[in-house]
């Protein structure tokens, strides 16, 4: 166990492996765990962006389908008051015609039978007539039959 | 000269590198006077290995250690060639786990401003000097064996006794020592560089005791300074050493019968398991304390 040139010999050595260290190894690798550092830190950035993101999407999508359902409950609302209004008219319309009908088909009967009437009272005085005839052609009292037939005409 | 394999010439091939320097032989052996024969070679004692002073070189702990280091830095290079902020690879995810640990270590503890030099520093430290230790785990006959016998049989007139191979370079005190100057020296950079000179020797020459006790201060500074990169690699030294040291123990179990040798198997089995946390937390103790000299090293102190 000497100590001898071996000693110069090692720390020569040495100097060089650190200097190759220095510039041929640490640089590239710490770069290197730099980057990726530097990645890693980047993509949970991004995944907590994300993340919010992704909240104020769904937030935002419920906001969307409640207004969805409100406007959804208007229109049915809408559309039953507007049904209900039309159904409504329709009775009144159906009301009014039925009671024009009814009106007109009366004034019409009214009519007929004012005709019929007229008709029959010209054709029961022409039977009274004839009957009258016949009465006076035995017994002739023009003046007391007339006033019965006046009486009996307008009792028809 | 081929010696009897005995325990303790066992160890003591253990720990002795294989020195490359100006070889010596031994001319009178009474005196143990030795001289140099001209030539250079590789030791083939560890006498010899001692005789060639400090202008020799340990050649197993340059080659391990530069090809684990190599084995490192080509390992995160491949890694960072490719790396991208996708979905990682099983290969890049153990590299960035690594280098985040670390990462978060010398964020933790330095406080200098960047951290461009510091962190691939520490990185380095922690990762080399951790495969260097893991070396430790690697049973300690197989691979001197391998070599000792290799080498025998291509060189002609050397025994595999002759050969000498250490596979942990944190065992041989210069490999630690050499880092830890490094260190020193970053230390002594950095404070000249952020305090100025005089702010670096200010400090050194005033604390903690005032100008009148300049001599003292300086002493005490000067201590203190030099204690902590000596304690770094005598620390990682220290554990280093001591755990081969076991381990080449209870491999001499191993020549001692069924019995021991089996005990010695549980043992080292138990060993090596124990072992795995002393050589992470020391190449994490080297790599922290690093970083907090250096982090020292960018404060003013008033």
């Amino acid at each position: 166990m000497n100590i001898n040139a071996t000693l110069i010999g090692q720390s020569i050595a040495f100097l060089l492996f650190v200097g190759f260290c220095m510039k041929y190894v640490w640089p590239p690798i710490m770069q290197a765990l730099e980057e990726r550092k530097k990645k890693i830190a980047d993509g949970l950035a991004a995944a907590e962006r994300g993340r919010h993101e992704q909240e104020l999407a769904e937030k935002r999508a419920q906001q969307v389908i409640h207004e969805a359902k409100d406007k959804a409950n208007e229109i049915i609302s809408q559309a039953q008051r507007r049904g209900n209004e039309i159904v409504d008219e329709a009775k009144g319309d159906a009301r009014v015609e039925g009671e024009k009908i009814m009106a007109a088909t009366k004034v019409e009967i009214e009519q007929e039978a004012n005709r019929v009437r007229e008709e029959l009272r010209t054709q029961v005085a022409a039977v009274a007539l004839t009957g009258a005839a016949k009465i006076l052609s035995r017994e002739i009292d023009d003046k007391a039959h007339t006033d019965l037939l006046e009486e009996l005409v307008s009792q028809i | 000269m081929a010696e009897e394999l005995t325990v303790s010439s066992h160890i003591k091939h253990h720990l002795q590198n294989l020195a490359f320097g100006r070889k010596h032989e031994l001319v009178d052996e009474q005196n143990n006077l030795w001289e140099p024969t001209g030539s250079w070679g590789f030791a083939t004692s560890s006498s010899e290995a001692a005789q060639m002073g400090f202008w020799s070189i340990h050649v197993d702990t340059m080659l391990m250690s530069i090809m684990l280091g190599t084995l490192m830095m080509w390992y995160f290079r491949s890694v960072a060639k490719k790396a991208s902020a996708g979905v990682p690879t099983a290969m890049q995810n153990f590299a960035e786990w690594i280098i985040e640990f670390v990462d978060t270590t010398v964020r933790g503890s330095f406080s200098g401003g960047k951290t461009t030099f510091v962190a691939p520093l520490a990185l380095t430290i922690f990762g080399w000097v951790f495969l260097m230790n893991l070396m430790d785990l690697v049973p300690v006959d197989v691979i001197p064996f391998l070599v000792q016998h290799t080498t025998a049989y291509f060189v002609a007139d050397l025994s595999p006794h002759e050969v000498y191979f250490k596979i942990v370079p944190t065992t041989d005190i210069n490999a630690p020592l050499g880092m830890a100057v490094t260190v020193l020296l970053l230390i002594i950079f950095f404070s000249i560089k952020i305090k100025g000179l005089g702010g670096f020797f200010g400090e050194l020459a005033f604390q903690p005791f005032g100008k009148k006790m300049l001599p003292f201060n300086f002493a005490l500074e000067v201590v203190t300074l030099l204690a902590k990169p000596f304690s770094l690699a005598m620390r990682l030294f220290g554990n280093l050493y001591a755990g081969e040291m076991i381990f080449i123990l209870i491999a001499i179990m191993y020549s001692a019968g069924m019995v021991i040798g089996s005990l010695g198997a549980l043992l080292q089995v138990g060993w090596a398991i124990f072992h795995i946390l002393i050589i992470t937390l020391q190449a994490f103790i080297f790599m922290v304390l690093t970083v907090v000299y250096l982090d020292m090293a960018h404060q003013e102190h008033h």
